[in-house]
């Protein structure tokens, strides 16, 4: 299956009934992307396909197929939100979060606080009760304009 | 003055967990790993009479309780309960055989048939017959008192089942090592319970080491359970000389592990018509599930809280932990305090409206204060904040006007009054003699505690510690993931001691390494003098005093205080409640880092509401019904509600800097209040969870 990951083109060779996640944690060696429920509930999971946050425990490795796939990894580790994520603590135990920031990132600069609790639905977090990931959020939003 | 106590630093563990670097157990993967499984009873009780196997078992490595080495039996408090079971069944769910397999998904196809003769189960904790403990906590005279009281009020009160969802299920990895012993590494709070636990079964022959992985979240549903599954991974890696991963789905993780115990409490208070508490009787009946596990110590600390942050000269609180075929109930964030509190200020919300009075009234009349005592004869020292909270908590929410404004509306608002010792109970700190270690680098220091960072903060919140004891910058103090092999047994990472205990003695370590130091840098040590280890064990405070016979004395060095107030309305046609405020105001000692403190609180405050509102395990003939987190809802952003945290300063001496332990508080609070809110609205609740279609049977007040 021929994809864009991370920004780079590849070719990778696995069953196409493979769920996404697996692809990514196995073949491709990308284990940012964390399995939390397999049923598409907790979005531990999502990464960005062409755009859109999805729960990659969901996908069927064919749907890759000439798509684009950003995961965590992608990135890099300067993004403000990440950085936003550690100045806010908006990350405890840390296994929610590569799926958090990556829902997090495609909401419309200047999200209100409604918008942020809309977009980040379907992402469960058990540790923080949501209020630090909302702050770091805003923070990184604040930071982009 | 401090330079880092008191600040938000950067967490040490930030920018892995940001990034996605740091590897959890299901991210490791090492040469000629096999996969392993776990094939469970399907039965409530009975034996086992026959195991067939339905598949191929070439390449398989199958593991029965005939391939232990040492003893069949998690060790942890009373040892009952077996890692693999021999004949008889105690509950659904239990471990009876492993395989592994190379191939994950070989290994999931195969077809274990196990044939039963079955039991009759015991399900309800009223019938079971048997015990694993009962405690009696007695102070004055409550039968003469409760007969001479001018007002009694009785009522029984039940919570339910509470699973952790941690997000990161369990998971555990176990490599032979070429000198023939086994090192397990795992998702875990406790690597010392699990090392105790593996000892035991692997025997004297295997040595065993332990090591924790980055762990994503446990909340006590890692505290013991992870023994079990080191166990089970060290026997497949000891029998195919192979290293041998673990991990749980989430269906298994919710169908097998640990839940909070499922309470009964039932109250019956004497009081005068003024409002004054004489005489509480307090009974507290929890459901232990099919083994020992740690009832007893979840059954003391809430047997202890029972009577809440109140002042009554006559109580007693009988309690009793019953075992049922149901899986063990085990640790879970609050430890028995959640449940017996809840009791409490619902209890007291109901006295309150029997009085005709105010429930900020009754509470100020009979909260405890310093020089008070409390249900088990322990007098209050001066760092006991109920008032302090209360009075906060009312001002702030502006409460006594919404009480009135919201009044036959469909709006409520509610509070609970609480507080959670600290540390150990009792003697329990004593006994564990925990210690810590700090060595010294060529920078600064390192830190080798068994306390485990499961997110809360640990790693940050002890480097904050030492690097300010020491007098040295916080870059310069690194943290050791826990290892048997090197760290200190500071013991395990629950009862809201991990701050307190540990960062108190690491405090102790620093202050002694900085004496050593002398002046020099710690590179000009190490090249004049040589490698330098630390290594203090923990002194409790000399005028505690405790007996564990007749359960008086000092239950905790020190508490932590909290009123929550929330707000809430009721959809009049779904019946459904929807929290739209809460305010936590909670005294903690001080808080060591304010934004790790704030989390705890924001977090254990939301998992407070979805154990009040949302959160119902079905059990249904012995088993949970809806593993599943779309069956099994917790909290999401839209279920959670603006909060309004507040913390309020009142140093302990024993603590470092002043701090007590935070853990386990804020979970203390939420339901109560959530409880007495819908009471406001007109429902007569007593259980929780609090969902609709339990709210639509309630009587209308």
């Amino acid at each position: 299956m021929r994809f864009t990951l991370n920004g780079s083109a590849v070719d990778v060779a696995a069953h196409p009934m493979k769920r996404l996640l697996d692809v990514l944690r196995q073949e491709c060696g990308l284990t940012g992307t964390k399995e939390g429920c397999g049923e598409g509930e907790c979005g531990a999971c999502t990464v960005l396909i062409d755009g859109a946050p999805v729960c990659s425990c969901l996908v069927p490795f064919a749907q890759a197929d000439g798509a684009t796939v950003v995961t965590i990894e992608g990135l890099g580790g300067t993004h403000p939100l990440q950085q936003c994520f550690m100045d806010e603590v908006g990350a405890q135990c840390g296994i929610c979060t590569p799926g958090m920031i990556l829902a997090a990132a495609v909401l419309p600069a200047g999200a209100s606080l409604e918008e942020i609790r809309i977009g980040l639905a379907g992402n469960l977090c058990r540790c923080t009760g949501y209020s630090a990931i909302y702050r770091a959020v805003q923070a990184a939003q604040s930071r982009r304009t | 003055m401090t330079q880092s106590v008191g600040k938000s630093v950067s967490r040490k563990d930030g920018i892995g967990k940001a990034t996605g670097a740091t590897k959890y157990a299901d991210d490791v993967v090492l040469p000629g790993m096999l996969h392993g499984r776990t094939i469970r009873s399907t039965i409530p009780r009975g034996t086992v009479k026959s195991i067939r196997f339905d598949f191929d078992t070439t390449g398989f490595t199958i593991v029965d309780h005939r391939d232990i080495p040492g003893t069949n039996v998690v060790a942890l408090i009373r040892d009952d309960q077996p890692y693999l079971v021999e004949t008889e069944v105690q509950h659904v769910a239990e471990p009876i055989l492993l395989l592994a397999h190379a191939d994950r998904d070989v290994l999931f196809a195969a077809k274990v048939v196990i044939e039963y003769e079955t039991l009759e189960p015991v399900y309800d904790p009223l019938a079971s017959a048997v015990s694993f403990k009962e405690i009696s906590i007695e102070k004055g005279g409550v039968v003469a008192s409760l007969a001479g009281a001018e007002i009694v009020v009785e009522g029984e009160y039940r919570t339910g089942h509470q699973e952790h969802v941690y997000i990161e299920t369990n998971g555990v990895y176990a490599v032979p090592e070429e000198d023939g012993s086994i090192t397990v590494h795992g998702s875990m709070q406790c690597p010392f319970y699990a090392l105790k636990a593996l000892k035991g079964l692997m025997g004297p022959a295997t040595p065993v080491r332990v090591v924790q992985t980055e762990t994503g979240g446990g909340f006590g549903g890692k505290e013991e359970y992870p023994s079990m599954i080191a166990g089970h991974a060290a026997l497949l890696a000891m029998k195919s000389g192979r290293p041998v991963k673990i991990i749980y789905d989430r269906v298994e993780d919710m169908v097998a592990t640990t839940k909070r115990h499922p309470s009964i409490v039932r109250h019956r208070t004497g009081l005068t018509r003024a409002g004054q508490l004489i005489a509480m009787d307090v009974e507290v009946i929890i459901d232990g599930g099919a083994y020992a596990t740690l009832s007893e110590v979840v059954l003391s600390r809430g047997s202890i809280h029972a009577a809440g942050p109140y002042r009554c000269a006559h109580t007693h609180i009988r309690a009793r932990a019953m075992k049922t075929n149901t899986p063990p109930n085990g640790a879970f964030r609050g430890f028995g305090a959640p449940q017996t509190e809840f009791a409490m200020e619902v209890h007291m919300d109901r006295i309150a409206e029997q009085l005709g009075m105010c429930p900020v009234a009754l509470r100020e009349m009979n909260a405890l204060v310093p020089g008070d005592t409390t249900a088990t004869g322990q007098t209050l020292r001066r760092d006991a904040s109920a008032l302090e909270c209360l009075r906060e908590a009312v001002a702030r929410t502006d409460f006594i006007r919404k009480r009135e404004a919201y009044r036959g509306t469909s709006k409520g608002i509610g509070l609970a009054l609480f507080y959670h010792g600290a540390g150990f109970t009792g003697a329990g700190e004593e006994r564990l003699r925990s210690r810590a270690r700090l060595d010294l680098t060529g920078r600064g220091v390192r830190i080798l505690v068994a306390s485990t960072e499961i997110g809360q903060g640990t790693r940050t919140m002890h480097a904050q510690i030492v690097s300010d004891a020491m007098g040295i910058p916080y870059e310069d103090v690194e943290v050791a993931m826990p290892d048997t092999a090197v760290s200190a047994d500071s013991g395990p990472t629950v009862a809201s001691r991990t701050c307190m205990v540990v960062g108190r003695i690491l405090e102790r370590c620093a202050q002694e390494m900085k004496a050593r130091l002398a002046g020099r840098t710690p590179a000009e040590y190490l090249d004049t003098v040589g490698p330098l280890s630390v290594i203090l064990e923990h002194v409790p405070p000399p005028w505690i005093n405790w007996d564990d016979d007749t359960y008086q004395g000092d239950a905790y060095p020190t508490y932590a205080w909290g009123c929550d107030v929330v707000e809430l309305e009721l959809d009049p046609d779904t019946y459904e409640a929807r929290p739209t405020h809460v305010t936590a105001v909670q005294e903690f000692g001080r808080p060591i880092h304010p934004a790790l403190a704030q989390g705890q609180i924001e977090g254990g405050t939301v998992q407070g509401l979805g154990f009040a509102l949302l959160e119902r395990v079905v059990m249904r003939d012995g088993a949970m019904a809806n593993p599943t987190l779309t069956n099994y809802t917790i909290p999401t952003t839209l279920d959670t509600p603006a909060m309004d945290i507040v913390m309020l300063e009142n140093h302990y001496e024993g603590g470092p800097f002043g701090a007590k332990g935070l853990g386990e508080l804020p979970i203390d609070g939420p339901a109560p209040a959530v409880v007495n809110a819908i009471r406001h609205i007109g429902l007569d609740l007593r259980s929780i969870p609090a969902i609709p279609e339990t709210l639509l049977t309630c009587a209308s007040l």
